[in-house]
């Protein structure tokens, strides 16, 4: 059976498999900010076909909150993303050491 | 019919998700982005989430990509190429997350999951009583998250934007014109 909760659920963790591969790797603080989003939207997947394998709403309310929180935090994430952009010149998460030794 | 849709789907969700997580380009990133949550709104209207489909293709495609765009556009030097997202180390993050899926894997598929066979029935009814009756206190909450992270994100540009020493200007930009 292709159309089964496993499949979904497997959707769901190759994507929060890759956003999390971005968030490790990455060196610019937006590509940082793209993998959070994946790891977001695999996890709402999976509430999704939760919601819809078994007779249970609250899953698509998951996924109503995870959306909407999501955006709130892109906003103030890039807000920082951008005020620190203004003082070091790069976003490159690396040159951001000033407190470094 | 399904089965057909679901594959095409998830083809084109994980294609552009690979695709995002080894380009080099960050403007390539962030317009295969664009496609992986469009793939992933349809993967929500196939599990019967019509309401959330459409949230998600007004937020997620509409608004925080949008915002991704700008500020990649705003913050990367013409002047500098077009390889301007690169990665280090990545055999230790394709380890460490290729280990992590593969346990993932292991553990869903050799659990008996006892699901309700139900035909397909669009969710946005039991959604919407759900937020009226029970659900209605994460509701207001919610509202008032928004209204706090919206003052607290403007807040944060204006205090950077009011300090004496900060150049709002466009990085190291070096290009000439003729």
């Amino acid at each position: 059976m292709i159309f089964s909760l496993p499949t979904f659920l497997t959707i769901g963790a190759i994507l929060f498999a890759l956003g999390f591969y971005n968030v490790l790797v990455r060196k610019n603080t937006i590509s940082i900010l793209m993998g959070i989003e994946m790891i977001l939207n695999g996890a709402a997947i999976n509430f999704a076909a939760f919601a819809f394998f078994t007779k249970a709403v609250g899953g698509g309310v998951m996924v109503l909150f995870i959306i909407t929180l999501a955006a709130l935090e892109t906003a103030v994430a890039l807000a920082i993303i951008l005020s620190i952009f203004w003082i070091n010149k790069t976003t490159f998460i690396d040159q951001a050491s000033s407190m470094h030794d | 019919m399904k089965e057909i849709i679901l594959i095409i789907l998830a083809v084109i969700t994980l294609g552009s998700a690979i695709f995002v997580s080894f380009s080099r380009n960050m403007i390539y990133s962030a317009f295969t982005l664009l496609l992986t949550f469009s793939g992933v709104a349809g993967l929500f209207s196939l599990l019967g989430a019509d309401f959330i489909a459409g949230v998600q293709l007004l937020i997620y495609v509409g608004g925080i990509m949008i915002l991704i765009i700008f500020a990649v556009m705003l913050t990367q030097n013409i002047s500098e190429g077009k390889k301007n997202n690169l990665y280090r180390y990545p055999l230790t993050g394709l380890i460490l997350s290729l280990g992590f899926l593969s346990i993932w894997i292991d553990i869903l598929w050799s659990i008996p999951w006892e699901t309700i066979n139900q035909p397909y029935t669009p969710m946005s009814y039991r959604l919407g009583d759900s937020f009226l009756t029970e659900n209605l206190f994460p509701f207001e909450m919610i509202s008032v998250l928004l209204l706090v992270g919206l003052i607290g994100a403007v807040s944060i540009v204006r205090i950077a934007q009011s300090k004496e020493q900060v150049d709002v200007s466009r990085g190291t930009d070096t290009m000439e014109v003729n």
